[in-house]
């Protein structure tokens, strides 16, 4: 693929690397060929004819979209038979068209209006009767409707290629050709929507977005989806302040034009009825809406008056607040309240794994790593479940480069149906199970190692000990739950040395004096053994630790604040605020008010000596499916609507 | 079984074991030189059995007419993988029907020719695939495969030398685009049957993504006698690049349809007095369809041709798979177009949008204006659309569609034109 390849398309030269496509050729020097069928990163089709171009030497006219570009070969895409051919294609496809722009959702984004205006004729030709067969509904989220379908099966390839499900067929011949859903007259399969947004013309539509609005009347704000650990650019479209749906139009981001049901439709927590607008505090046993100067001017005193009697502070921080966030809430437990009891909710065993590689370049891999290194190994994780753009990243590798897997897990899980090898081991065998991989690792060029929270502690440091002595480059990847669980560890959320209590050993003192909980939810199942400490809590809903709490302050959303976050593959990436809610502040907005009532310089650093201390039995993947994201997710009304099989993975059976 | 009276002009070369009695069997076969090709075969050097398929001028009798040798030279020998054999006997080419009499009544000899490719290409294994309405055949192919095994001409070791062979049946399920050479190999291999986009070929990516040679029964049929008497022998029975003989399926408006065996070069006009004799109740000629319904149909004045595949190509027309439809004066052509187009609309895949939109288009608009309801720009709008479809479909059914629509409107615009405005159909 190194060299080289001269060529001329419309008279413009070219140069490309040997096997580029000539559709994509063109692209390099500006030159838009079009086509419906033809999609970067899916198996060629020239099913829908739109890429045909003129080629000198050749007697008929050739599909740009399956042509490798070839020394000296003349391309023409603007010529009278070129143009007439496109026109030609158009009309073809509109002829069953029906004309439902008007009321069709895709109306303003859609590939067929756009090619049409661009290449089509004014008028149609056709006056015999269309063929009409009602619009199904395939689940809560995906409509479709067959006479707009223009056949490019595009869906048929991303949910098979692409996500390895494979919920989506073809079935029938010729014109009453139709695109089918897996069982019966309805989907099973895993919702992300991918389907929706590939699809060119509004045949698959969502139903959540349905009449809601046209995409010229939002803006688009591509921002961070707030659910897992992956890192997705997901594009919301806000109308009036309000979000109406969330898709990959924003394609800049690590994820590409991946997205999973989480990051599309689990956007509508941020107007959920439940959601926090006021400062609460407890008179009489009672909350009481209360105004912000009186909460915070509560918790500020209260702050001091346990700080000048050396009292005993608890501070729990957010896998989901900003590093900023993160960076200011430590500064303030540390420098400003004297506390070295700072944690979170861990779900992966990040720490270890840091004190391990600590002084390595290259030792953490990115998400890019995920789809270029030749060799995957995948311990104790359904990554498809719970990680699905890292699945998606190791299913193109596997497609496009054929890279080999190897899977250690408990059960089934989609990786197996790529993997090289997979054994299957209960907790605690994972290290035995990865050994007998040995000789099979160790004749990979490289590799990435990803584990899951059954690795941790001493097992981590045994995993890195594994892969440095297979004399191969080998990186790793600890898995994590939460959209900033990276950067809880890496800003400073963690206790830095023995007198620091982790977040179990707050809850099991009996003489905390004051649990101050931002973001997190760990009195869900559990209580604070200080019944007296007083408990603040910033969050977004009234959850189990809120309700116990003395004062609670509403906190905005990711969806409603600026910063960055970074993912678990470290990609530190930056959140753009799509709406804002009335009533609510942002945990950074809150820490430095309370910072100024409490007259505290937070910029002096306190120094932070040793690593942290590692105990076990602290750590558990909070083990969400792609139908759950923690206590965020049950605020998530059409995710909930969307459950299959509860926590159940659809399983690809071929 | 035979369905008709044999002619007296014709020259049975593959059709000479044909029987009223029905399947030759494996004795019959072998006592009318049955394996002695494939003796002869086993003695030669690959590179020499293709030279003698290549003098003899045999070109695919499917309906494309490629050189048969040059297409097994292409076949990679030296590739590590294994090779196919694959015989092309999904047979649904309209006016098409000679492959179901050579597997009917001499299943053996395209047994023998496949294992000759076999020889050729270093293949071991080959699949006949037979269409799907073809229950019967299935059971008559089978018992002979079977016959030839337990007799040691299929299996290992055949005939005590080192080459093995074996050969399998597989039916269609229904679809003329498995006729087609690379949705064949795709409905072999259990998947929707859609062409596949080529290059790479069969000859180098097949069944199973292994080298194949796929050819049509006919072809194959024809390898026995060429390596029996020689690859010159059989082109002399021809015309100079057309060599052989070749299966005609006389039908229509014939006193005797029939299929028959008749030297490549033959005349039209003469296979239709004095092979079919002449057009039944005294009528007229006035269309000839070629080839099966993928070919443009030929006026009668443009009948007085040689049938072989340069003359009727360079006739704009095709030899195509032998199936010679005559139309006596009485035929409405508008209707004939119909007709043809109804079955294209039906047997298109779908995969690809200027065939599976534009064939239902045109039958749309064929059935309206066979009814007397068409415009005067219809007619050239038929025109229009086929040749839109014309060389810019996925694979050739779109082509087999267009061409025939373009020549049916060219040829007899004058029929067009007497349906519209309301006037019923003048052929009633």
């Amino acid at each position: 693929m190194g060299d080289l390849v001269k060529l001329q398309i419309d008279d413009k030269p070219v140069e490309v690397p040997a096997g580029t496509l000539v559709i994509n050729a063109a692209k390099t020097v500006g030159i838009e060929i079009p086509a419906f069928c033809y999609y970067e990163g899916l198996s060629l089709q020239a099913a829908c004819r739109m890429c045909l171009v003129e080629v000198e030497k050749s007697p008929k006219l050739m599909t740009a979209c399956t042509l490798a570009v070839a020394e000296g070969m003349v391309v023409r895409t603007d010529t009278p038979q070129v143009v007439e051919a496109r026109k030609s294609m158009l009309e073809f496809l509109l002829t069953n068209h029906p004309l439902d722009c008007p009321v069709c959702d895709k109306g303003g984004e859609c590939e067929l209006q756009d090619l049409t205006f661009r290449y089509g004729a004014g008028q149609s030709r056709f006056s015999e009767i269309k063929q009409h067969v009602p619009e199904q509904q395939w689940s809560p989220i995906v409509y479709f409707d067959a006479p707009r379908c223009i056949l490019c099966y595009r869906c048929v390839r991303i949910c098979k290629e692409g996500m390895g499900v494979g919920a989506l067929g073809i079935i029938n011949r010729g014109a009453p050709t139709e695109i089918a859903p897996n069982v019966g007259d309805h989907l099973e399969c895993d919702e992300c929507g991918m389907c929706i947004d590939i699809c060119p013309v509004g045949a698959l539509t969502s139903g959540s977005y349905r009449y809601k609005t046209r995409p010229w009347e939002m803006k688009h704000v591509g921002t961070v989806c707030a659910h897992c650990s992956n890192g997705c650019t997901t594009t919301l479209g806000v109308y009036d302040n309000r979000i109406m749906r969330g898709n990959n139009r924003d394609r800049s981001g690590i994820n590409g034009e991946f997205l999973c049901v989480k990051g599309r439709y689990a956007f509508d927590f941020v107007d959920h009825p439940d959601r926090l607008r006021s400062p609460l505090m407890t008179v009489g046993g009672r909350f009481e809406e209360v105004p912000w100067s009186k909460a915070l001017a509560a918790v500020a005193s209260k702050f001091e008056e346990v700080k000048q009697r050396g009292g005993k502070f608890g501070v729990i921080g957010s896998t989901r607040t900003t590093n900023e966030e993160n960076d200011c809430l430590q500064k303030f437990a540390r420098g400003g309240l004297g506390t070295e009891n700072i944690d979170h909710h861990r779900t992966g065993d990040l720490v270890t794994l840091l004190a391990a590689v600590r002084g390595r370049a290259d030792a953490l891999a990115t998400t890019e790593d995920l789809y270029r290194r030749k060799a995957i190994l995948v311990v104790g994780a359904d990554l498809a479940q719970q990680h699905p753009l890292l699945a998606f990243q190791i299913r193109a590798n596997w497609r496009h480069h054929q890279c080999r897997v190897y899977t250690v897990t408990r059960g089934p899980v989609r990786e197996d149906s790529l993997s090289v090898l997979r054994v299957r081991a209960e907790e605690g065998g994972e290290l035995a199970a990865v050994e007998s991989l040995r000789d099979a690792l160790k004749a990979e060029p490289e590799l990435v190692i990803l584990f899951g929270d059954a690795i941790q502690g001493s097992t981590v440091r045994g995993l890195v000990e594994f892969g440095d002595s297979l004399g191969i480059p080998v990186k790793y990847v600890c898995l994590l739950d939460y959209p900033n669980s990276r950067g809880a560890v890496e800003m400073g959320l963690t206790p830095r040395d023995e007198t620091g209590l982790t977040l179990p050993e707050m809850l099991t003192s009996p003489d905390l004096d004051v649990l101050w909980v931002v973001g997190a939810n760990p009195l869900k199942g559990a209580s604070a053994a200080a019944a007296g400490a007083f408990v603040v809590v910033q969050d977004l809903f009234l959850t189990e630790t809120a309700q116990r709490a003395d004062i609670v302050l509403p906190a905005a959303s990711a969806y409603e604040k600026s910063g960055t976050i970074t993912s678990v593959c470290g990609e530190v990436q930056r959140l753009t605020r799509a709406v804002t809610t009335m009533g609510v502040k942002t945990d950074l907005e809150i820490f430095q008010w309370l910072a100024k009532l409490m007259q505290l310089d937070l910029e002096a650093r306190p120094t932070v000596s040793g690593e942290a201390e590692i105990r076990t039995g602290l750590i558990r993947s909070a083990g969400d499916t792609l139908f759950t994201s923690g206590t965020l997710g049950r605020y998530c009304k059409v995710l909930n609507s969307l459950r299959e099989a509860p926590g159940g993975l659809y399983q690809w059976t071929s | 079984m035979l369905y008709n009276e044999p002619s007296p002009l014709e020259v049975k070369v593959l059709t000479r074991r044909f029987a009223p009695a029905g399947p030759a069997s494996l004795d019959t076969y072998l006592s009318t030189d049955g394996y002695a090709a494939f003796r002869k075969a086993l003695a030669m050097q690959p590179g020499e059995i293709i030279e003698e398929v290549k003098a003899s001028n045999l070109r695919g009798r499917g309906g494309a007419g490629f050189p048969t040798g040059m297409k097994w030279g292409f076949v990679p020998r030296s590739s590590p993988q294994p090779k196919y054999i694959v015989a092309n006997g999904d047979e649904s080419e309209p006016g098409t029907c000679k492959d179901r009499l050579l597997m009917e009544n001499d299943p053996h000899q395209l047994i023998e020719g496949m294992m000759i490719a076999g020889l050729a290409v270093d293949a071991h294994a080959g699949y006949i695939y037979v269409r799907g309405e073809f229950r019967y055949l299935i059971e008559i192919v089978d018992r002979a495969i079977d016959e030839a095994r337990q007799r040691g001409y299929l299996g290992k070791n055949i005939l005590g030398s080192s080459f093995d062979f074996d050969v399998h049946t597989h039916t269609g399920a229904g679809a003329y685009e498995c006729g087609e050479e690379s949705a064949l190999l795709e409905s072999l291999e259990g998947k929707r049957g859609i062409p596949r986009i080529r290059p790479p070929f069969p000859a180098v990516v097949g069944a199973f993504q292994c080298p194949t040679v796929l050819n049509n029964v006919e072809t194959f049929c024809a390898v026995p006698a060429i390596l029996r008497d020689g690859g010159a022998a059989f082109a002399a029975l021809g015309t100079p690049r057309n060599g052989g003989t070749r299966l005609f399926c006389l039908s229509g408006h014939v006193n005797r349809p029939g299929v028959y065996e008749l030297p490549m070069g033959f005349n039209l006009l003469r296979m239709i007095e004095e092979v079919g004799g002449g057009v039944r109740g005294g009528k007229k000629l006035k269309a000839v369809i070629p080839g099966g319904s993928s070919c443009p149909v030929l006026k009668a004045d443009e009948c007085d041709l040689a049938m072989d595949f340069d003359t009727l190509a360079k006739a704009k027309s095709m030899l195509g798979s032998g199936g010679v439809v005559v139309m006596d004066e009485d035929t409405c052509m508008v209707q004939a177009a119909l007709r043809i187009m109804r079955f294209y609309a039906h047997e298109s895949c779908g995969w690809c949008v200027p065939c599976r939109e534009g064939t239902l288009w045109l039958r749309k608009l064929l059935a309206r204006f066979h009814e007397g309801q068409g415009t005067p720009t219809d007619i050239d709008l038929i025109g229009d659309l086929a040749r839109n479809m014309l060389g810019r479909t996925f694979c050739p059914l779109g082509d087999a569609a267009a061409m025939p629509t373009i020549a049916f409107v060219e040829k007899f615009r004058d029929e067009f034109e007497a349906h519209l405005e309301g006037r019923s159909c003048p052929h009633g």
